[in-house]
């Protein structure tokens, strides 16, 4: 094409349009997260004053006897509430939404029922999971009774070593329903033809899936582990309502929301220290921030070239 | 396509960031959008436009803020009433905010300028940091604070008890409850001392009909309040030991600690199996439900214990080692009343707390909320059975408050929060008490100089 040097008025209308959502954005999403990143670089004076301390907060959170573990316990947790969730509810939501997709009687039915718990408040979710599993008056102690499996009971959510894991189930429980939704949404957007063709040239149903379905949505596989990813190291809310803000026994359940809130906002006698608790949450951006880079580097420029 | 899918991406990813991050700046905002307007249009208008210099007679409006939304009716239906009668030119307007919230409320409310009259004061370094920072007023020569004694007023006052800054309320008492018909049926009594305590135990289990003993680990805090917190008076001597620590003369790797948590690894063989995922509220209904012999807790659950246990209650004293020891209990002050400094109306509100100050509020108080206890140095005249006999052991023995309340929660890592974790811990059998006194220890040293 050859330049053509037209002179077009500035297109004043874009900006006019994009206004009200700028300032909106800007005021209520872009702000709060400067200054929150801005606060991890202060600290509070014992009279009430900020003071500008560098990164001294970064260095106490990596260093301090007090602080260090509980980052790096929470960090770690949270690592593993993540790896529930890639290897148990996303494989599940394939699962589902390739069933869903192979069409027959009650689609409908049951792709609303397993969305369902993804809709539901999140206190309920934990009220509800507290008591199936309660070792009182949970349902759970009879029914593996029933199957001849009552010794295998244990008061899960209450021990070290399995409360990180059934919390990370629970939540996997929850949210099974989004990755169903967008795996289906892209399985079912698999032209007809693709697989007819692959059907008459032999190919059984395990290579279709396998060979022409699955690579056909790898770009969905993507998303659905990055929504995953940010999702996860941003949860909060099914733990503190199960848990509570200490995040017990001793920490197992504590993950990177967690140590946020307790830090920022205290908890009982301990009084809350906001620049700390930003520091907290500046590591939490970073972490969600070199999380989404590397799947924007390795992953989806990959995908790209390969579907085209 | 799939520079729709980059910019989802970033989008879903930027908004969830903002809203993680947003925490920091929703305090400050929504105190000053939401509260100022209503406060405007309420209180001062009403004040300034009819009394110029405040004159005698003329009709004025106070406002209590405070977290006992339970104590709503009490409040408007007893004890608001009693004043107003006696004070006719007063009017008093109880106005709650959700427990969880108060501190955070009242904290943007005073920023504001537009908190209530009368400020309902958390023991301690909460109150004690509003009054630092100039919010709530010094109330030492308040008519009626003598009728406290130095005991009660501590946990409003400065470290150096020269100033007292609210009006003490109420405290709690902690003990056991039991359920009368278990212990009648196994023909059992009440233990005074921990060899009886664990007999008791060892015949309600051998029986098999009762949970011996009702907790859970699950919430943490009942293992340090109902337990560590109940049971240790007795070893550290109450007020003596509670102020060694705080002198740096006693440490947590001391013998009366240790022997604090070893009794509660011992109780350990006595929950009901499951225990580590028991919460609060499923114990109380266990032990309600007349499931459970004894129950480890405080005053403060008489009102609901009447209500839903359908069998007789009793309940006896933390056990001590030998018979006829002398014994100490906790016996937590909780709540007091404070006067905002910036109250439009200073005589009307040192008027009200004057008489939140006598012997007839603490009655009507005491009777209106069984369980909660009036510091009043003149003795209150109870009508609840059980709230008669827990104020009684006053008088046999001597009261200490909890011992992480007092200047050592102020650092990091939080006593308090430590206790909750090693106390659940211990009785988990997770770790040994020994090693629960020595991380106990060990935190409070990273921060906190005796000498200072």
């Amino acid at each position: 094409m050859t330049k053509r040097p037209i002179h077009r008025p500035f297109p004043f209308h874009i900006v006019v349009f994009l206004f009200p959502a700028v300032l909106i954005y800007s005021l209520f999403m872009i702000y709060p997260l400067l200054d929150s990143l801005r606060l991890s670089f202060f600290t509070t004076l014992p009279d009430n004053t900020e003071t500008f301390a560098g990164l001294q907060n970064y260095i106490l959170l990596f260093t301090d006897s007090n602080y260090a573990p509980r980052f790096w316990g929470a960090f770690k947790n949270n690592i593993i509430f993540f790896l529930v969730h890639m290897l148990v509810q996303n494989p599940i939501g394939l699962l589902l939404a390739s069933l869903l997709a192979s069409g027959g009687w009650g689609r409908k039915f049951y792709r609303t029922i397993l969305f369902m718990p993804t809709v539901l408040s999140v206190v309920i979710i934990g009220f509800i999971w507290n008591l199936i599993l309660s070792p009182l008056w949970g349902v759970t102690e009879g029914v593996l009774k029933l199957v001849g499996l009552g010794r295998l009971f244990q008061p899960w959510l209450g021990l070290e070593s399995t409360a990180l894991v059934t919390v990370s189930l629970i939540s996997v429980w929850q949210f099974v329903g989004i990755p169903m939704l967008l795996f289906y949404a892209a399985l079912i957007g698999i032209p007809d033809e693709l697989v007819e063709a692959a059907r008459v040239d032999g190919a059984n149903g395990w290579q279709i899936f396998w060979r022409i379905k699955f690579p056909l949505i790898l770009p969905t596989v993507g998303i659905v582990g990055i929504l995953t990813f940010v999702g996860n190291f941003n949860a909060f809310d099914l733990i503190y309502t199960i848990k509570g803000a200490l995040a017990g026994p001793n920490f197992a359940t504590d993950i990177m929301g967690t140590l946020f809130y307790r830090t920022f906002f205290g908890q009982q006698l301990q009084l809350g220290n906001p620049t700390m608790g930003a520091t907290v949450a500046a590591m939490m951006f970073l972490i969600i921030l070199s999380g989404v880079l590397i799947y924007m580097v390795l992953w989806q420029r990959r995908v790209q070239t390969i579907e085209m | 396509m799939h520079k729709n899918i980059i910019l989802s991406i970033w989008l879903a990813f930027v908004l969830l960031l903002a809203s993680c991050a947003q925490a920091t700046s929703t305090q400050p905002p929504a105190a000053e959008v939401t509260q100022p307007p209503a406060a405007q249009v309420t209180q001062p208008p009403a004040a300034e436009a009819t009394q110029p210099p405040s004159s005698e007679g003329e009709q004025v409006t106070l406002i209590i803020e405070s977290w006992r939304n339970d104590d709503l009716p009490i409040w408007q239906d007893v004890i608001i009433p009693a004043f107003e009668k006696k004070y006719p030119n007063i009017k008093v307007v109880f106005s709650p905010t959700a427990p969880a919230e108060y501190n955070g409320v009242l904290n943007s409310k005073l920023e504001a300028g537009t908190a209530g009259d009368l400020i309902t004061c958390r023991p301690f370094d909460a109150s004690l940091k509003l009054y630092e920072k100039g919010y709530l007023a010094p109330l030492n020569d308040l008519p009626g604070m003598e009728n406290f004694t130095d005991f009660a007023k501590t946990a409003w006052s400065t470290d150096d008890l020269s100033v007292t800054f609210c009006v003490p309320m109420a405290s709690v008492i902690h003990g056991f409850f039991y359920n009368k018909e278990a212990f009648d049926q196994l023909g059992l009594q009440e233990p005074a001392t921990w060899d009886e305590f664990y007999q008791v135990l060892d015949a309600i289990k051998a029986d098999g009909t009762y949970s011996p003993l009702v907790m859970g680990t699950a919430d943490m805090w009942e293992a340090a309040t109902m337990g560590f917190q109940n049971i240790g008076p007795n070893y550290w001597k109450g007020e003596e030991g509670r102020i060694a620590l705080i002198k740096g003369q006693a440490k947590f790797t001391d013998e009366p600690y240790v022997k604090t948590w070893q009794q509660l690894a011992r109780w350990r063989d006595y929950l009901v199996s499951g225990f580590e995922a028991v919460k609060y509220p499923d114990a109380q209904a266990l032990f309600t439900l007349g499931k459970g012999a004894i129950y480890p807790t405080g005053s403060w659950e008489i009102a609901l214990f009447e209500k839903q246990a359908t069998f007789p209650l009793g309940i006896f004293k933390p056990p001590v080692e030998k018979a006829g020891d002398q014994c100490y209990i906790s016996d937590h002050v909780d709540i007091g009343l404070g006067m905002n400094a910036a109250t439009k109306h200073p005589e009307a509100v040192r008027t009200f707390l004057s008489w939140v100050a006598s012997a007839e509020f603490a009655e009507l108080y005491g009777n209106a909320l069984p369980g909660f206890f009036p510091l009043h140095s003149t003795p209150v005249e109870l009508t609840d059975e059980l709230a008669k006999e827990f104020v009684s052991w006053r008088n046999e023995c001597k009261s200490t408050i909890r011992n992480s309340y007092h200047i050592l929660s102020r650092g990091e890592p939080n006593l308090e929060n430590e206790l909750w974790r090693v106390s659940a811990l211990v009785i988990n059998g997770t770790i040994t008490p020994e090693q629960a006194a020595q991380e106990i220890q060990a935190g409070l040293d990273k921060w906190y100089k005796p000498q200072q």
